[in-house]
């Protein structure tokens, strides 16, 4: 590869943000390279979708910095981060189609939004992008029509109708059946490979991820365990880190008294 | 993005030159629906393009599909490796014909 490859596109400084008092983030660093898929994992409320709304400029740092293209975020104008928007693609965990539209008017609507180009251009575009999800065929349907994985894919053109430099995915594979969720997978290394785009993905699954990462960050409780390739990831000794690969719940550590005292209190006669 | 337009060989040489993007397709749009008023056989050349996106592939697109129906031909040439990946992405590099050069496309007949 290149230097050019190797250039990051996103870099995150010791970012550390709240909800309220409770601490979502701590000391979070974090660089992504230009074509690089990078994969965020984590059990549930372990930050990792906190992370991904800071990556995609939707929150504010309580401290610590997100630069992108080597400036930071908060330097931005407005302007200049609806722009940046725009070289951005996401596709949400629910697909987020609007209900009123067909599938292609869903996947032209960022065209339309953003956009002077001729109507022609647009439904053309829209159309190739379809092709490239393989939904062609399928412009007319609405969303209530769509099988969960066809939501996804039809998420997935209009989150690349743009033709983004980055592309965010919020748990792509969740809901689906394991063959839909490696053709997905497939999808998205041919858009890398075919766009040069870098990809972020947050995801619990271990199959999509160890399929499509170049590198995996996991995180726990808010704070990194460990960034690095599918291999590193897979032979680390953090027990942590295991304890997620294999799906083993976490011991909690159990205090008998007041175990005791919270199934029995305020019980009669007791 | 610049262009030049040339006839040569019986043929409507469409050079284009720079990056191709959401900014210029609409130009490239226009001055190939332009061009296409004479129903001429029409060549699209790439080699000098930097950069094509998905709003210029469908600029060509459309002028493909407009020239097949007034019957004349339309082509690409010189496609650049950038170019070829955004047109195999959506499998256009079956739909439209591809020559590496004009030399090329005259070994395959004449008009």
């Amino acid at each position: 590869m290149t230097d050019q490859a190797f250039q990051a596109v996103i870099e995150v400084e010791d970012l550390v943000t709240y909800y309220g008092t409770r601490k979502i983030l701590d000391r979070v660093n974090l660089s992504i390279r230009q074509g690089e898929v990078m994969v965020i994992m984590g059990g549930s409320g372990s930050g990792k979708s906190t992370l991904l709304r800071h990556l995609l400029a939707l929150n504010k740092p309580a401290s610590g910095s997100i630069r992108l293209y080597g400036k930071d975020i908060g330097k931005y104008s407005t302007r200049e981060l609806q722009t940046l928007r725009k070289r951005m693609g996401v596709s949400f965990q629910n697909g987020a189609l609007f209900n009123s539209l067909n599938v292609e008017d869903n996947v032209a609507f960022p065209l339309r939004e953003h956009t002077q180009l001729d109507d022609n251009t647009i439904r053309i575009m829209s159309r190739m992008k379809l092709e490239v999800v393989n939904l062609a065929g399928f412009e007319e349907l609405m969303p209530a029509q769509l099988s969960g994985g066809m939501i996804k894919r039809a998420a997935l053109a209009r989150a690349i109708v743009m033709d983004p430099d980055m592309l965010f995915f919020d748990e792509p594979s969740a809901g689906l059946d394991p063959v839909v969720s490696a053709d997905l997978d497939e999808l998205i290394l041919k858009l890398r490979e075919a766009m040069q785009v870098s990809v972020v993905v947050v995801t619990h699954e271990l199959d999509s991820a160890f399929r499509i990462a170049d590198r995996i960050i996991v995180l726990d409780k808010g704070k990194v365990l460990i960034i690095g390739t599918v291999d590193e990831v897979k032979n680390s000794d953090n027990q942590r880190v295991q304890n997620l690969l294999n799906r083993r719940a976490e011991d909690v550590e159990v205090d008998p008294e007041a175990y005791l005292k919270r199934l029995t209190e305020n019980l009669a006669g007791l | 993005m610049t262009y030049l337009v040339e006839e040569k060989d019986g043929f409507l040489l469409v050079h284009l030159e720079g990056d191709v993007d959401l900014s210029t397709s609409p130009e490239v749009r226009k001055l190939m629906l332009d061009c296409l008023r004479k129903k001429p056989q029409l060549l699209i050349d790439l080699s000098q393009v930097s950069y094509i996106d998905s709003s210029g592939v469908a600029s060509l697109v459309e002028g493909y599909q407009l020239s097949k129906s007034q019957g004349s031909e339309f082509a690409l040439i010189g496609v650049s490796e950038a170019a070829r990946s955004v047109l195999q992405l959506a499998r256009l590099d079956k739909v439209f014909p591809i020559y590496d050069s004009l030399a090329q496309r005259l070994q395959h007949g004449s008009i």
